[in-house]
């Protein structure tokens, strides 16, 4: 099952949720970290052997023996990547979206591609674990081939969990279009209602199966239920605001060395989840 | 006019509650919600709308059923899951990035390219100053290009009101729309946290500013969950040349604020309260200094 953790609104717990539900699921399991713009979710391991593998984009380059100004490839461009000058064709790499499409038009094969770095992603194993930790390179704006870098790692044959980008557009999208079943971790506050519905409103639109956890539940109103009930909406998990929670993970402790009592919850959503993926598929 | 751009890299810092707090204490600001994937500004400064504009952003493509014999060159030729992996092939609006790939090299012209509906942009008049926001449609691509967008027309509008005061609530994160948010502004404002992932996010802000060769400065929101760790990233950013401005402690009355939809600094015996104020009065003494 692929079970991705989001939330819309950022600082919700996603990342100690999605830490402690690995640990609770005492079965192989691949965590994902997705939020390659700020990944967080090793911090919460120990340092252990890790693998590197540094992740790349095919930008075009051009050759100026074969160029002739032509200019076809700069009016193709979508996004005005390509500059193409009396006596030179320009890239500006931070524009181009690597969609080759340049490369195939060049009446004089004059682009070819060269692979350029984006970032990379780190591999742990913590016993029953492994993690994928994908990091972007800071001064990079585009994470979604980043993203789907990190999601070729994964396996069928195993949970995997993936922690998600926040907010609602394309590199949340780019995590979650594929998984079985979407748990958003929310706030009973208002700006965790609002930032729920939006994010509720576009899980619904790539058709799937939303669940809510709420952290920090005794701290705000009564809202996020009465929405969860209209919109038909099962609440997973509700988790009380305790300041010792905080301060653990203030510190990079983990939900579950604050509150090892969790764990038989965390394994029931987990079960609850899986019972939502096989309702999908009848 | 000066302009403040409040970014924390990690959500859930607190960035738009004290964004808010920072717009009522100014006089004569112009406020630009730039945090468009979570825009929670409005929900604390109630603005009213005088103004709507639909945007549009970019192409999707479209395929024409008629002329389509289903060959699939299209589906082999888009690096952007923009396709249906099997026939019939349709374009999947979440994964299509507009790049015109499809469209010149179907054989059959069966694909045409259609400007994108992003959403609506507003310019309206909230209880802290005339203010620009929006709502993007559900999954629509955030790119740099709409925080721009505002901020030019923030500008245009702090300009004309002659405000000295342009504030910024920034995106999260640290890619395309941060960039865009952060280059030219006059100063940085770090909402970060004393949590390990506070800290790595601050981190990799301040090596981004660095990159752009931008002046920041650092608050620490909720600082006292973890004293020790607050005195490590102050260090941190003050080896980097990145002072701190302000320490605003714990306060349940910033959730009680947010329910009453107002931001907190109307809460006359609020302890976060009063450390926004102090925050205030020294970012507008660095920021007055010439
Ligand atoms: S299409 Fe080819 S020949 Fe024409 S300007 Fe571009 S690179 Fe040069
Ligand atoms: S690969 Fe695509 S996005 Fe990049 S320069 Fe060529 S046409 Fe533009
Ligand atoms: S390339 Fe054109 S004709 Fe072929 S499947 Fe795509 S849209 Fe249809
Ligand atoms: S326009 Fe580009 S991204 Fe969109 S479907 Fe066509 S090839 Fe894919």
């Amino acid at each position: 099952m692929k079970l991705a953790i989001a939330s819309g609104k950022g600082g919700t717990g996603k990342t100690t949720l999605t830490v402690a539900l690995a640990q609770a699921a005492q079965a192989p399991v691949q965590l994902l970290d997705c939020d390659v713009e700020e990944p967080n979710s090793h911090l919460f391991f120990t340092k252990g052997d890790s693998k590197r593998d540094v992740v790349t984009v095919a930008v075009p380059h051009i050759d100026p023996q074969r160029c002739t100004h032509c200019g076809l490839c700069g009016d193709f461009c979508a996004y005005n990547a390509l500059a193409c000058l009396p006596t030179e064709t320009i890239l500006f790499e931070g524009l181009c979206h690597s969609c080759g499409g340049c490369m195939r038009l060049c009446p004089h094969q004059a682009i070819s591609e060269r692979q350029q770095r984006i970032g990379y992603i780190d591999q742990w194993r913590h016993g029953q674990i492994d993690l994928f930790s994908g990091v972007l390179d800071v001064g990079q704006a585009m994470s979604p081939p980043l993203i789907r870098a990190v999601k070729r790692h994964q396996q069928a044959d195993k949970l995997i969990l993936l922690d998600c980008p926040p907010g609602t557009s394309c590199p949340l999208t780019t995590t979650i279009h594929d998984a079985d079943v979407v748990i958003l971790v929310t706030e009973p506050t208002p700006f965790g209602l609002h930032d729920l519905q939006i994010a509720v409103e576009t899980v619904r639109q790539l058709n799937r199966p939303v669940a809510v956890i709420i952290n920090r539940s005794d701290l705000g109103d009564q809202s996020i239920h009465d929405y969860c009930r209209s919109k038909k909406i099962p609440i997973l998990l509700q988790i009380p605001f305790e300041k010792r929670i905080a301060v653990a993970y203030s510190r990079g402790d983990g939900l579950l060395d604050a509150l090892p009592g969790l764990q038989p919850q965390l394994a029931l959503v987990l079960n609850q989840a899986r019972k939502l993926y096989r309702e999908n598929l009848t | 006019m000066k302009e403040l751009i409040v970014i924390s890299g990690k959500g859930g810092t607190g960035k738009t509650s004290l964004t808010a707090c920072l717009a009522t204490l100014a006089e004569q600001c112009v406020i630009a919600d730039c945090d468009v994937d979570a825009a929670n500004l409005h929900l604390l400064l109630s603005p009213r709308v005088h103004h709507r504009t639909p945007f549009v952003s970019g192409e999707m493509a479209v395929i024409d059923e008629t002329r389509c014999n289903q060959c699939g060159h299209c589906q082999q030729l888009c690096r952007f899951e923009g396709i249906s992996p099997t026939p019939p092939y349709t374009i999947l609006p979440s994964g299509c990035e507009g790049c015109r790939v499809c469209a010149h090299f179907c054989p059959q012209q069966a694909i045409s390219m259609v400007p994108r509906q992003c959403g609506e942009w507003y310019r309206s008049v909230s209880s802290a100053g005339p203010m620009i926001h929006a709502r993007i449609n559900v999954g629509a691509e955030n790119s740099g290009k709409l925080v721009s967008l505002f901020r030019q027309q923030a500008r245009q509008l702090a300009e004309e009101q002659q405000s000295p005061w342009l504030l910024v609530d920034g995106p999260p994160g640290l890619g395309c729309p941060v960039i865009a948010s952060v280059t030219g502004a006059d100063a940085v404002l770090i909402v970060t946290e004393p949590t390990l992932a506070g800290q790595h996010d601050m981190v990799r802000i301040i090596d981004l500013l660095e990159h752009f060769s931008m002046t920041g400065y650092i608050c620490i929101n909720r600082w006292d969950i973890n004293p020790e760790m607050t005195r490590t990233i102050r260090q941190i950013a003050e080896q980097r040349g990145v002072s701190c401005v302000g320490l605003i402690p714990f306060d349940r009355q910033v959730v009680s604020a947010q329910l009453k939809a107002r931001p907190v600094i109307d809460q006359p015996d609020s302890i976060a309260a009063m450390a926004i104020k102090d925050l205030w009065d020294n970012v507008h003494a660095i920021l007055s200094t010439p």
